[in-house]
């Protein structure tokens, strides 16, 4: 067994460090939890830099935790895929760490409370490492769990009524889909024996027991990823939390049971899938992107039509499904746009990570400096508060998918995927849902240039707060530079740019939530 | 990577560094921000003039950067691309001498100038693209950058005015997109090659082809006004005067004629345009536009409306000049892409100055305005008349070409149209020249206001147009010279003819 | 039944018809707590409709746990199951103390009026 400090035990240390934070942050008095948890985001940061690192140089590392292989042990796994997510955990997350001490030390006073914050977010974090490192079903059950409890813990923070409500909602909504997707994997234990993703993969044999239990999977995670029409959670609790714990909600822990769907649909599903199932959870993406643009342009606080918009960026990501699902029928190879269209629902991640986080952080200050978050509250705030009103534009522009931006690569990909796989019929939804996302942006920044009547004297919010909001806006159109960069690093993807070529013929069976 | 190699991304970057730089400066710190600004468009211009006195002597000038497979950034200098490089720097220049006149003591400079020069960034790079793709980034880019200039000064109606601009604008853009990408995955990644890459598939997708060309034409016609997508410019007139001249002149309408011209005969190419019978719907709508527009400038009393009618009416003459086969129309269309660039931001500056000076916007108040601004005045008559198409003004010339090309092509039909906007021109441009020079003025009113200083208007208001009256009738009278637009037009066009 | 291979093989012991048994009741308890969380609207209902759902789960889980009659049971779905017990039962009492405050505070005791109080 190799030692503790050698870079085959990276996995590990992903997952120990940010737990052992917890730990420390949870043991340490409330004043110092601030500065001491930047400084573990900041530890996080560079854990993700030597992960890139060694993903780049060495390749995909798979580790079997204390030398037991599976079935009897647990393996890690840690490959492109898993490493680049990784890494815009630590970016954002690190961000948005800062901001959250300036904004818990000078912003609320209630330090009680507001300390809290530290360990759970770091709680949250190392949950979102095991989440993208497990290679193991019942692992993945646990680190669900683990982010679910932290997340919804981390959106009562503000004590409010309203957060609370809807923080319960959140928790049982997630607690249900968490279920469905464990009952999903007893089945298939049930069938194969292994929990292993790959052990079981071997193993998995098309029929009635796992379509169902593809389907309970799919269901519950859905449910977490907040796809339509199992969003409803979402818009109360993202926009009732503090600004720092909405930016982490949207930014990261949605994308987290993307991730995992990704993972088993293309690793573990495979041939037990039918072409219907992909189109399906296509639809659902595409009735995401119209109905969640449509309701954001309808809110008339910001933090709603935020919120509300996350729920149409993620429908998005579910054009993916479609796209890599083909018939067995099929001729083979050809192929060409998978890797287009993996690409690109990597970059609409990162994209959205970037890009909400900071509008989520933008709208905080406004908050801060306004009192409240209803959209007349943008008035003139061009001239009041120019930064953040700018951080917004640039956002903005990446959600829209306008050049040059992360969002724009995000869409280019997609589209250029949809047209070269034939699959046509999805493209006046990409195009619909860039229109409304305009017509949502604008709405609000229109309101930014326009003249108010009676302004209120603005409350002073620290620069600090602006900065890190306009951080991550110019990271999200940042992020369209080095493409060519990331898509190397997701190449060291097992699964990269493959099709899923679905067992059973077109027709013959349905599989869905 | 060699000097020849960065100085497209140096030209780009000239104005868009003292952009950013400007938003980190202090609201207050005029002077800085001035020079930073003039000297950002003095190196532009002066860059563009190096490049232009190189590329005579055969030197290449690109820069390229893959951002991913099939995604290529990349900028190149071509006679077009100087063409419009040049037109935009040396407009920029003037414009933004104009601009620090007309916002003296206003507020929100900084965000004005700011954005101004982003502005530029994005339409000096329309300019250089060298690929369809990194056209249409700086394409979008230049939506976003207008979009805070013509909502500047955040009346309400500036605001509607801004939302109506975005409604059409990234709704054009969005056309566009689908457009792009259709014909990236067709055809690989796009080179501004004169359709070699497009030829070898008429077989196969001609219908596909089409199908696209005229969605990149839907796309393209919203920013340079072919009715019936015109109806954003005329209400973007609530613009104040310096984004006004600039928007019509240089940035976002040639833009979209730039877009029109860079389809026809760098994405297509002429040969493949009229094998696939694809321009006569261009020539239809850019003739009818022609007509229409000048009839509807007739009927506007707002100065600034009725000179916003004229551009979409002399838009589409560019338009209408790509879309007939032929060298010499070609050569007219390309070489009014700068000719009417320099007489319409001379009668917007003009139309600021009387705005600004005495107050007035309406056609019907400017009796005798030429007694007390006359060098404003004598400026607009050039522009006027140029308009019009009175020899030896610039626009002479571009409509001679189109006319003569029209000939040439078979097509007499449109040289009615020409004629027939010519006298629509000077149905609305002659009075109000007869009635600045020729009426008295109203007993009351602006007419006691005597000018202050030496000249009827600070001189940073007044140069700017009367400098650009002089290249319009300069351009006209020595069009035969070889550093003239009308000689770049028809290397251009050569290039476009004969080297495929 | 096709869910096992190794089930296949096994004819001592329990019968075909006790796994029904097992598997029609979990999913029994599965379909009536999901139904519960979505209908329900009191916080109680439904933070026990959840744990219905897990009593399904875990009742499932229990059962595979033998997959040969000739050898001694497989520990690994038991080791789940007390694991999935113990994240459950944190789940449920987070989701009590959440109730329980909301109760306090503002004397409501499910999401009926939500969208009349906002």
């Amino acid at each position: 067994m190799s030692a503790l400090w050698q870079a085959d035990n990276l996995p590990v240390w992903l997952v120990v460090w940010p737990t052992f934070g917890a730990i420390v942050l949870f043991l340490l008095p409330a004043r110092w939890r601030g500065m001491t948890g930047v400084s573990f985001a900041l530890a996080n940061g560079v854990l993700a830099l030597v992960t890139v690192f060694f993903v780049m140089e060495v390749g995909v590392l798979r580790q079997e935790i204390g030398g037991w292989a599976p079935p009897l042990g647990i393996a890690l796994a840690l490959d492109g895929l898993s490493a680049l997510f990784i890494l815009m955990t630590a970016v954002v997350g690190g961000v948005v760490s800062v901001y959250a001490k300036i904004y818990f030390t000078q912003v609320v006073v209630d330090s009680a409370r507001s300390s809290l914050f530290w360990p759970l977010w770091l709680f949250l974090w190392a949950g979102l490492h095991g989440l993208y490192l497990a290679n193991d079903l019942f692992n993945l059950y646990v680190v669900i769990e683990v982010i679910g409890i932290a997340a919804v813990a981390l959106a009562v923070l503000s004590g409010k009524t309203r957060a609370m409500i809807a923080g319960l909602r959140y928790l049982i909504a997630a607690v249900a889909g968490s279920l469905a997707y464990l009952m999903g994997v007893a089945l298939l234990y049930g069938s194969t024996g292994v929990l292993d993703i790959d052990l079981m993969a071997e193993r998995l044999e098309p029929g009635l027991t796992t379509r169902v239990a593809i389907a309970l999977m799919l269901g519950g995670l859905l449910v977490k990823t907040a796809v339509f029409p199992l969003h409803f959670w979402l818009p109360p609790a993202h926009s009732s939390a503090e600004p720092p714990v909405s930016a982490i909600l949207s930014a990261l822990v949605l994308k987290g049971t993307f991730f995992v769907i990704l993972r088993l649909w293309t690793e573990l599903f495979g041939v037990s899938l039918t072409f219907m199932a992909g189109q399906m959870v296509g639809v659902l993406g595409a009735c995401a992107v119209v109905w969640g643009s449509f309701q954001a342009l309808r809110q008339e606080r910001l933090k709603l039509v935020v919120a509300h918009s996350s729920v149409a960026q993620i429908g998005y990501l579910f054009l993916l499904f479609p796209l890599i699902t083909v018939p067995a029928t099929a001729v083979a190879g050809g192929f060409e746009w998978a890797p287009l269209a993996w690409s690109g629902a990597v970059y609409q991640v990162l994209a959205h990570g970037f890009a909400k986080a900071a509008f989520f952080l933008a709208i905080g200050v406004l908050v801060m400096a306004t009192g409240n978050d209803h959209k007349a509250s943008m008035l003139n705030m061009v001239g009041r508060l120019p930064m953040t009103t700018f951080a917004i534009g640039l956002a903005g522009v990446s959600l829209i998918g306008l050049p040059p931006s992360g969002g724009f690569l995000a869409k280019w990909m997609l589209l250029s995927a949809i047209i070269s796989s034939g699959q046509w019929w999805w493209v006046p939804f990409v195009l619909v849902g860039s229109l409304m996302t305009a017509g949502y942006v604008f709405m609000i920044l229109r309101l930014a240039f326009a003249p108010s009547q009676h302004e209120a004297e603005l409350k002073s919010v620290p620069r600090g707060l602006q900065v890190c909001a306009l951080l991550l806006a110019v990271g999200a159109i940042l992020i369209a530079f080095p493409a060519e960069w990331v898509i190397d690093l997701l190449e060291g993807t097992s699964t990269f740019g493959e099709v899923v070529r679905a067992g059973a013929p077109v027709n013959s069976g349905e599989v869905g939530p | 990577m060699t000097w020849n190699e960065w100085i497209p991304l140096i030209i780009v970057c000239s104005s868009l560094v003292p952009g950013i730089i400007i938003f980190f400066l202090h609201e207050e710190a005029h002077r800085t921000r001035t020079i930073l600004n003039l000297a950002g468009a003095l190196l532009k211009l002066v860059l563009v003039g190096l490049v232009y006195l190189g590329f005579r002597t055969g030197e290449v000038y690109k820069f390229q950067f893959q951002i991913m497979v099939d995604l290529e950034f990349m900028l190149r200098v071509d006679a077009l691309a100087l063409l419009f490089a040049g037109l935009s720097s040396a407009l920029w220049l003037v414009t933004t001498i104009y601009a620090i006149g007309y916002f003296e003591g206003s507020s929100n400079r900084r965000r004005f100038f700011g954005f101004f020069s982003v502005c530029v960034t994005a339409s000096t790079g329309i300019a250089l693209s060298g690929n369809l793709v990194t056209f249409f980034v700086f394409y979008e880019f230049l939506t976003l950058a207008t979009y805070p200039l013509v909502v500047h000064s955040g009346t309400l109606k500036a605001v509607e005015a801004g939302r109506n601009y975005l409604f059409y604008t990234i709704g054009g853009g969005t056309v566009l997109f689908i457009g792009v990408v259709g014909l990236t995955v067709l055809a690989g990644p796009i080179d501004f090659s004169q359709g070699a890459q497009l030829s070898g598939l008429l077989e196969n997708s001609a219908f596909e082809l089409k199908l696209l060309f005229y969605v990149m034409l839907v796309g393209l016609a919203v920013k340079a006004a072919i009715f019936p997508l015109h109806g954003w410019l005329p209400i973007a007139m609530v613009a104040p005067a310096p984004v006004s001249a600039l928007l019509h002149a240089v940035a976002v309408v040639k833009a979209g004629a730039f877009g029109i011209i860079r389809l026809v005969y760098d994405v297509y190419g002429i040969n493949l345009a009229v094998e696939l019978n694809v321009l006569w719907p261009l020539a239809i709508l850019g003739a009818f536009t022609i007509i229409y527009g000048s009839v509807r400038a007739i009927f506007q009393d707002d100065l600034k409306k009725r000179l916003a009618f004229s551009t979409v009416s002399q838009l589409s003459y560019i338009a209408l000049g790509a879309a007939v086969p032929g060298m010499i129309s070609s050569t007219g269309a390309i070489v009014h892409l700068v000719h009417q660039g320099l007489m319409k931001i001379t009668l917007f500056f003009c139309a600021g100055n009387i705005a600004e000076t005495t107050g007035l916007h309406k056609v019907s108040e400017l009796n005798g305005i030429g007694r007390r601004l006359p060098l404003t005045m004598g400026a607009f008559t050039v522009g006027a008349l140029g308009m019009i198409g009175l020899p030896p003004i610039a626009g002479f010339v571009s409509k001679w070409y189109l006319s003569v090309g029209a000939l040439d092509a078979g097509q007499p039909w449109i040289v009615a149209v020409l004629l027939g906007s010519s006298a629509l021109n000077a149905i609305y441009f002659l009075p109000i020249i007869h009635a600045a020079w020729f009426k008295q003025p109203p007993a009351e009113g602006w007419r006691d206001l005597r000018p202050k200083r030496r000249f009827e208007a600070p001189w940073m208001l007044l140069f700017p147009p009367l400098v650009t009256a002089l290249f319009s009738i300069t351009s006209g009278l020595f069009a035969a010279m070889s550093w003239s637009p009308l000689s770049l037009a028809r290397v251009i066009v050569e290039r476009v003819y004969f080297l495929q | 039944m096709e869910w096992g291979r190794a089930k296949a093989g096994a004819v001592r012991g329990r019968t075909m018809e006790t796994h029904f048994i097992y598997m029609a009741v979990s999913s029994a308890l599965f379909s009536v707590g999901m139904a519960g969380v979505f209908l329900c609207r009191h916080f109680f209902k439904k933070i026990i409709a959840t744990k219905i759902v897990g009593a399904g789960v875990f009742l499932l889980l229990v059962s595979i746990a033998e997959r040969d009659a000739d050898t001694f049971a497989d520990p690994v779905p038991h080791a789940m199951v007390i694991t999935g017990i113990v994240v459950a039962v944190s789940a449920a009492a987070f989701a009590l103390a959440l109730a329980r405050r909301i109760r306090i505070e503002t004397s409501r005791a499910s999401f009926e009026d939500e969208e009349a109080a906002e």
